[in-house]
C-alpha cells in the first residue's frame, strides 16, 4: 500500500478518533469533534500539498 | 446551573500512591486497560483497539522501532516515542519485527505511525493519571 494520500487519511482518522475520544466526554461530542479534526487535517494536508506543488525540493 | 453527569464522569478523590503508580503502569503497558479499569469503557476499548492497530499498521509499512542511542538526539526521542505504546513494543521486538526497511516507499509512514501510537500512549497515561488523581 502506497497511497500516500490513503495513507494520510489512514493516519487523521487515527489521530482523531484518539484525541476526540480523550478531549470529549458524550458519544455526540466525540463524534462532533473527531469528525471537525479529521477533515481539518485533511484539508490542511490537501491545500498544503497544493501550495507546495510549485517548489519542489 | 447542573451538568449532566454520570457516576463514571464525575471527579472522584485521589486514590492510593501505590494503586496509582499500578494504574500508571498498567496504562502504558496495555493502551486503554486503565480507562477499562476507572470504569471508562467506551473510552477503553477505543485506545485498547485504536493504539495497537495503529503500531500493527506501524509495522506492516515497514516502519523501524529506533534503539536507544544517546549520540543521535533524534533517534533517541524516536525510539522513546516507540517505547510509549508499551507491550506491543516488546511483542514486537521478540518476533523481532520493526527493523525497517529504508527502500519502502512507505518507511516513513511506517515511523510516523509507530511514533504516533506511542506518544498518543502517553497522553492517555496522562488521562488516567488525572481521573485517578481526581481531576477529571
Amino acid at each position: 500500500m502506497t497511497s500516500h494520500f490513503l495513507l494520510l487519511v489512514l493516519f487523521a482518522f487515527f489521530v482523531s478518533l484518539v484525541f476526540a475520544v480523550l478531549l470529549r466526554d458524550s458519544p455526540r461530542e466525540q463524534l462532533r469533534t473527531g469528525a471537525l479534526m479529521f477533515g481539518g487535517f485533511v484539508l490542511a494536508a490537501y491545500v498544503m500539498g497544493w501550495l507546495m506543488y510549485p517548489f519542489p525540493l | 446551573m447542573s451538568t449532566k453527569s454520570t457516576a463514571a464522569e464525575r471527579p472522584r478523590a485521589a486514590a492510593e500512591p501505590g494503586v496509582i503508580a499500578l494504574l500508571v503502569l498498567l496504562a502504558w503497558l496495555i493502551p486503554g486497560s486503565a480507562h477499562l479499569w476507572q470504569g471508562r469503557r467506551q473510552k477503553g476499548l477505543v485506545f485498547l483497539i485504536a493504539l495497537p492497530l495503529m503500531f500493527l499498521i506501524g509495522l506492516w509499512l515497514h516502519g523501524r522501532l529506533f534503539p536507544l542511542e544517546m549520540s543521535e538526539p533524534l533517534v533517541f526521542l524516536g525510539a522513546i516515542a516507540d517505547r510509549g505504546i508499551g507491550a506491543p513494543y516488546f511483542v514486537a521486538r521478540l518476533l523481532d519485527a520493526g527493523a525497517g526497511m529504508v527502500t519502502s516507499p512507505s518507511y516513513e509512514y511506517g515511523n510516523t505511525f509507530l511514533m504516533t501510537a506511542g506518544l498518543l500512549n502517553f497522553l492517555v497515561v496522562l488521562d488516567a493519571f488525572d481521573i485517578a488523581m481526581g481531576r477529571k
